[in-house]
């Protein structure tokens, strides 16, 4: 990295990450990365190289599914995500999945506030009918959806319900926004008006996105990393991996030669 | 080349013909059976139907050679399903409900796999076998037959439809729900409840009233549990009739024997509605 750990506050520390699903193969090997705060740092890599399993490893989504080892360390804010409760960390470390997936069975309004009535957190109702407004205004959704906050979340387009989607995860003031490939199912317009939103929601918090798509990454990330079969190939300066990567895959990569 | 293809259409054809051939032949005595009880049973059916318990033999006879229609209803049999229904389905379905969650969530281990197991044993089970066992472990500690060891019967006999419909509709729910719960810092149970639960409600409310419709229409495992009663009945705890147990008993006497079409009917018509429920359900929320 260019800008030495000193001078940038780290909100989120890898440190020797190992996740495989079988016992013999390594999905993710040995990943050691400090992300920025109130940056956007990319996850970028071919298909299968271990980029959403890196990321679901940060809110521990991994412990669904027993087959799946992680070890290392993850601290969030200095703190071992494996000592804090699983509930907590996914508090403070937000996500977006790939697919948009408002919860059917609820409104706008209550999806928006689904994530503090699953941890009990009592509001007022002006309270929470302001919390309401202000996540959808910032993902740019509140106009469109003002008249219609009693519908369905499903009732909306894909790239309306992933805005929801985001909202549902700002409700919660995480710190850190965990994105996976958040537009690969959406269309180019979708897709701007998402990456317009991260750039302004970085003020507020700290995103770690996976993407496949390298010019969304030069877009809009900070920092990015580049992943290959479970390696950590490269983390530096998005500019300065883009201009004069010092990994020969990086490069490689980069001008499409593979991946 | 032409021949051919002519050879090839009238097999087509004759195809076509041996399928629609076999539906109508299956389709006849369906059609036959309905068509009888209805025709045979209408006869029957007015406003005492319902609200009137079963008419004496005496009176029926009378009734009889007069040449007009029996007087009295079957409201004892209805009231008693009712009743049984209602009390097997408050013991049935939350149990069920929540061992359907179980084995939709750890469908691997050895307690789902041996529950799966069991619960299709049951579902196999001739009715008249867990009506025994209703007996033994209900009527035989209670020393009186009674409408709560019926409903034991019926709830013993909902239990793997509800399970194995519950499971069948939470494993229908696509991961990315249970996800998106969770990465809101929700707990396990909060995300069961809150989120996969409504999101199946209707398959998992169709599975019930169709386990429901099962088991209205059962009469072996009440004979040997609720034994019967000529008068409309709303204790639980006291020998009780059933619609099915009133066609029974109709059947066995010769001065009633046109009860037994109505009463026919009248079941018929009720898992029909039932039925005819849970397909509107289905289309509506699944």
């Amino acid at each position: 990295m260019s800008e030495t750990n000193d001078k940038i506050d780290t909100v989120l520390r890898m440190r020797n990450v190992c996740i495989s699903y079988t016992r013999d193969k390594m999905a993710v090997n040995d990943v050691s990365a400090d992300i920025a705060r109130n940056r956007i740092t990319a996850i970028m890599g071919p298909s299968g190289c271990g980029k959403s399993t890196l990321l679901r490893a940060v809110n521990r989504m991994h412990e669904l599914y027993p087959d799946i080892t992680v070890k290392g360390d993850i601290l969030l804010n200095g703190k071992d995500i494996m000592k804090m409760n699983p509930m907590e960390v996914r508090r403070m470390a937000g996500m977006v999945f790939q697919r948009p997936n408002p919860f059917p069975t609820m409104s706008i309004y209550e999806n928006v506030v689904a994530g503090l009535k699953f941890n009990d957190i009592k509001q007022g109702r002006s309270e929470r009918d302001e919390l309401v407004e202000n996540c959808l205004r910032s993902v740019s959704l509140w106009d469109e959806v003002k008249d219609s906050l009693n519908k369905r979340g499903t009732f909306l387009s894909g790239g309306q319900q992933q805005r929801l989607c985001i909202a549902r995860a700002l409700a919660l003031k995480p710190d850190v926004l965990l994105m996976d490939e958040p537009t690969s199912a959406l269309d180019p317009v979708a897709t701007n008006r998402i990456e317009e939103l991260l750039l302004e929601l970085k003020q507020q918090l700290t995103i770690v996105i996976v993407t496949h798509n390298m010019s969304q990454a030069a877009r809009i990330s900070d920092y990015s990393m580049f992943m290959y079969l479970g390696e950590l190939v490269e983390f530096d300066n998005t500019e300065k991996m883009f201009t004069a990567p010092s990994d020969k895959r990086t490069e490689e990569y980069l001008n499409g030669r593979f991946g | 080349m032409k021949c051919g293809v002519y050879y090839r259409k009238l097999k087509d054809r004759l195809f076509f013909l041996t399928v629609c051939m076999f539906s109508f032949l299956t389709a006849v005595p369906l059609v036959a059976i309905i068509s009888e009880v209805v025709l045979k049973g209408f006869r029957q059916i007015n406003w005492a139907f319902f609200t009137e318990q079963a008419p004496s033999t005496l009176d029926a006879m009378i009734a009889r050679n007069s040449g007009s229609i029996l007087p009295g209803g079957i409201a004892n049999g209805i009231a008693g399903t009712l009743l049984m229904v209602a009390a097997a389905a408050l013991m049935a379905v939350p149990a069920g409900i929540l061992c359907g969650i179980a084995l939709a969530e750890k469908p691997k281990s050895f307690f789902s796999g041996t529950v799966r197991f069991i619960a299709d044993l049951i579902q196999g089970t001739p009715s008249i076998v867990i009506g025994i066992i209703a007996y033994i472990w209900v009527v035989v500690p209670m020393k009186t037959f009674s409408g709560f060891a019926g409903s034991v019967a019926l709830a013993i006999m909902m239990l793997p439809l509800i399970i194995r419909s519950t499971e069948e509709a939470l494993k229908m729910l696509p991961s990315s729900l249970k996800e998106a719960g969770l990465a809101l810092g929700s707990s396990y149970t909060s995300v069961v409840i809150r989120v996969m639960l409504p999101s199946a409600f209707g398959a998992i409310f169709t599975g019930i009233l169709l386990s429901v419709s099962r088991v209205m229409g059962e009469t072996a495992p009440l004979m040997l549990t609720a034994l019967g009663c000529s008068v409309i009945n709303w204790d639980i705890f006291t020998p009780s009739s059933a619609v099915p147990l009133l066609v029974w008993e109709f059947y066995n006497d010769p001065n009633l024997v046109d009860m037994i079409w109505s009463s026919s009917l009248f079941l018929l018509a009720l898992i029909f509605i039932f039925n005819l429920i849970s397909k509107i359900i289905i289309r509506k929320y699944v």
